[in-house]
């Protein structure tokens, strides 16, 4: 044991060091990411040289875009020859690729205030922390959408609610005697609700009316918004109930179920449609106009809750039978198993399938150009692309339409990810 | 029992099924507007303008009937309708008229049980090739790659024209006319078959269209014409001198500017019969005596629609060449109105 003479005592801390440039920060996450090797070094070069390739060329195009003359051969003689996209179009027909040619545009008001207030009637449904009163807007909703895009008078949005109300209360009295009892009764007081209302709302048409606009005025993206919102929501209790009848024990809900269920998966979406344009058409007296929109919701809703049907019955069958046996075992029925122990999983686990379907299906809305109705697809198709002073643009147009289908479906999508997270209920 | 009833219904269904065909006219009346079938969009013929209102050739048609019917060119209901829809459309009775470019084939006319009325413009199927290729011929297109319209009758033309004339071809199947616009342009096809009226829109489209010459040639014959339902002949009637009312009023020079003078009398008896100063001839036609008068007015003869919406004068630029009278060369020939 030698002792030293020279004491040093370190007194104080040294102060940290920046690591080494290159084992951290950028240079480092560059190095790590992006140049690991020699074959992750070459892929990073090209697909630099790709991306600079496509900046280079579409940047000039964005750049030294025309706005704001009023045709094509106008803006070819702005450009002179040089690169450049024609963009008059959209601030010249904006208005018909959002709403159509036909809607008056004085009223362009109320579908844009029924946009804003669909985001106010969803947000209770799809975030569970906002306040359940909110839920009330909800259920009133549709009808106040349908008063605002359709005009008329208010009085029959406010039957048809009515109507809904009575019944849901008549449903609620007969309970006791049965589901099947209430929910006959509950059927038969709407109905006799609408009828009744039917005369009130037919004699004072002018009560709180807006301008009516009909049907066949209705495009561009509005319609495709209308399907799309209407036909989702319609199609998911639906296919509920079909997933359930396919499961039933009682033969003829069950056969009618997978009849309709593989007969409707069977046929192409687009041949349903042209049956709602041309088909019904022959079988209808003559001279009866039944509404074109509502005849495409109906095929469209049809199509969709079959597909949405066999999402929710994989669901179901993906429960264990122990659920289903506990759901017994604690004297619950049929519709309090199904509403408080099955669905609330099942629906869980087919989340991932029902927003697949619902954003394949709002992609599908724009089938309906095919029949001649004018939604956004249709709009740029025809009318736009027909017009004189547009014919010939196209990059615009269509990227125009991509953008506004992309914003939608990547919302929907980051939405149903973003569940997925919050309803985690897994053991891991 | 039961079999006699359904018997029963069916016969009254056929009975008013008939009863509703056989008066268009007073449906039309009743109802105050015009259903009228359109193209979704063509250009030059039908297509709605920045304000939303229709324009075009074969609108004038519309307007034309609507003002001599209901007397107001603007009642008029305008049925968009697909190539594939605009059939059914008619037959159903959705529309009361179908004035869409359609060619008057006999089973179009015979087995589809329709009226074609008359002739609004006489079509032909034409090649547009660009200059550099130093064409000059159709018949120089041997070997050629084709851009054509699938499932049309310009694809069956096209292959009767290259066997007659012993020559090769190799088709490029398109979908729509807006899809050939790009396809030919990048040079994905050599030459764009199509009916001469759309080559002339589609060239006018181009950035540089003195690039693209349209060949001689004319290959098939392609008239366009509105049309009715059978079994309404009545109705068919009033489409029918509509139009010639609209073609008799360029040949007797009777225009949407001289109209209200001469409608006061005239010289020509057959001015005075069209425009209702002498003679009954509206009244025969379950009208009243001006009808040809406000049809005229709507959109002015069949000479100013062409002018206004496809003539030379127009990005189109379409000549008259057989759509001109008769007493020019031209194939228009109305029938004397007397």
């Amino acid at each position: 044991m030698s002792k030293s003479d020279i004491a040093f005592v370190r007194r104080e801390m040294l102060p940290e060091k920046a690591p080494p440039a290159t084992a951290a920060g950028p240079i480092k996450w560059v190095r790590d990411n992006l140049f690991p090797g020699p074959i992750n070094t070459v892929m990073t070069l090209l697909a630099i040289y790709f991306i600079y390739q496509i900046v280079s060329g579409a940047m000039p195009w964005f750049l030294n875009g025309v706005w704001t003359t009023s045709s094509l051969a106008e803006c070819r003689e702005v450009l002179q020859g040089a690169t450049g996209g024609c963009f008059s179009v959209l601030t010249e027909r904006w208005n018909q690729l959002l709403f159509g040619f036909q809607y008056p545009s004085e009223q362009y008001w109320r579908p844009t205030l029924a946009f804003v207030l669909l985001f106010v009637a969803v947000a209770p449904v799809l975030f569970v922390a906002l306040p359940r009163k909110l839920l009330i807007f909800t259920g009133l909703y549709p009808f106040i959408a349908f008063w605002l895009i359709w005009g008329g008078t208010l009085l029959v949005p406010l039957v048809a609610l009515i109507g809904l109300i009575v019944g849901y209360v008549v449903f609620l009295r007969f309970e006791t005697k049965g589901f099947a009892t209430a929910a006959l009764t509950g059927v038969v007081a709407v109905v006799l609700v609408w009828w009744l209302g039917g005369f009130v709302s037919a004699a004072a048409s002018e009560t709180l009316a807006l301008t009516p606009v009909p049907s066949r005025d209705m495009g561009g993206f509005m319609l495709n918004m209308i399907l799309g919102t209407v036909c989702v929501s319609l199609s998911l209790p639906f296919g509920i109930l079909l997933a359930l009848g396919r499961q039933s024990d009682m033969p003829i809900i069950k056969w009618i179920c997978v009849i309709f269920i593989e007969f409707i998966r069977g046929v192409p979406l687009i041949t349903l449609l042209f049956v709602a344009n041309v088909v019904l058409a022959y079988f209808l007296p003559p001279g009866s106009n039944f509404d074109l929109i509502l005849r495409v919701i109906i095929m469209i809703t049809m199509f969709a809750s079959a597909y949405i049907a066999e999402v929710i019955r994989g669901g179901l069958a993906a429960l264990p039978r122990g659920q289903y046996e506990a759901a017994d075992s604690l004297g619950l029925d049929y519709a309090q198993s199904m509403r408080l122990i099955i669905l609330p999983q099942a629906l869980k686990i087919s989340i991932p399938g029902i927003v697949n379907v619902s954003v394949g299906l709002f992609k599908d809305t724009t089938l309906v150009s095919v029949i001649s109705m004018f939604d956004l697809v249709g709009m740029i198709r025809g009318p736009i692309l027909a017009a004189t002073e547009w014919n010939g643009v196209y990059w615009e147009l269509w990227g125009f339409a991509v953008v506004l289908f992309f914003v939608v479906c990547y919302g929907i999508s980051q939405y149903s990810q973003w569940l997925e997270r919050q309803l985690q209920r897994d053991h891991r | 029992m039961k079999k006699t009833v359904i018997l029963g219904a069916l016969t009254i269904a056929g009975l008013s099924a008939g009863a509703a065909a056989a008066a268009t006219l007073d449906d039309v009346k009743a109802r105050g507007k015009l259903n009228c079938g359109v193209t979704t969009g063509l250009v030059g013929f039908a297509a709605p303008d920045a304000n939303g209102e229709w324009q075009g050739f074969d609108v004038g048609v519309c307007r034309a009937v609507a003002a001599a019917v209901l007397g107001d060119p603007t009642a008029v209901e305008f049925v968009p309708t697909t190539g594939k829809t605009r059939f059914t459309a008619l037959a159903s009775g959705e529309i009361d008229l179908l004035a869409r470019n359609t060619t008057w084939t006999f089973s179009r006319d015979v087995d589809l049980k329709f009226e074609f009325v008359g002739v609004n413009y006489y079509d032909g199927q034409g090649f547009m090739v660009p200059k550099s290729l130093g064409v000059t011929s159709a018949k120089e297109l041997d070997g050629a790659t084709v851009c054509i319209q699938t499932g049309t009758t310009t694809e069956l033309n096209l292959a009767d024209f290259f066997r007659v004339n012993n020559i090769s071809y190799e088709p490029v199947p398109i979908e729509t006319n807006a899809e050939a616009q790009p396809l030919y342009l990048e040079g994905a096809c050599d030459v764009y078959t199509t009916d001469a009226s759309g080559l002339a829109a589609t060239r006018a489209a181009f950035e540089n269209p003195s690039e693209h010459v349209i060949l001689p040639e004319i290959i098939s014959k392609e008239p366009l014409g509105p049309l009715v339902r059978h079994g309404d002949s009545e109705w068919g009637d009033i489409a029918r001198w509509t139009l010639n009312a609209l073609i008799a009023a360029e040949e007797y020079g009777v225009t949407s500017a001289n109209i209200a003078e001469l409608a006061n009398g005239t010289d020509n008896p057959e001015i005075n019969r069209l425009l209702g100063t002498e003679g009954t001839l509206g009244e025969m036609l379950g009208l009243d005596a001006e009808w040809a008068k406000r049809a005229i007015m709507a959109g002015g003869n069949y000479g100013e629609l062409f002018e206004k919406n496809i003539g030379e004068n127009t990005p189109i630029g379409l000549s008259r060449g057989l759509n001109a009278q008769w007493t020019e060369g031209g194939l228009l020939y109305s029938p004397p109105f007397r």
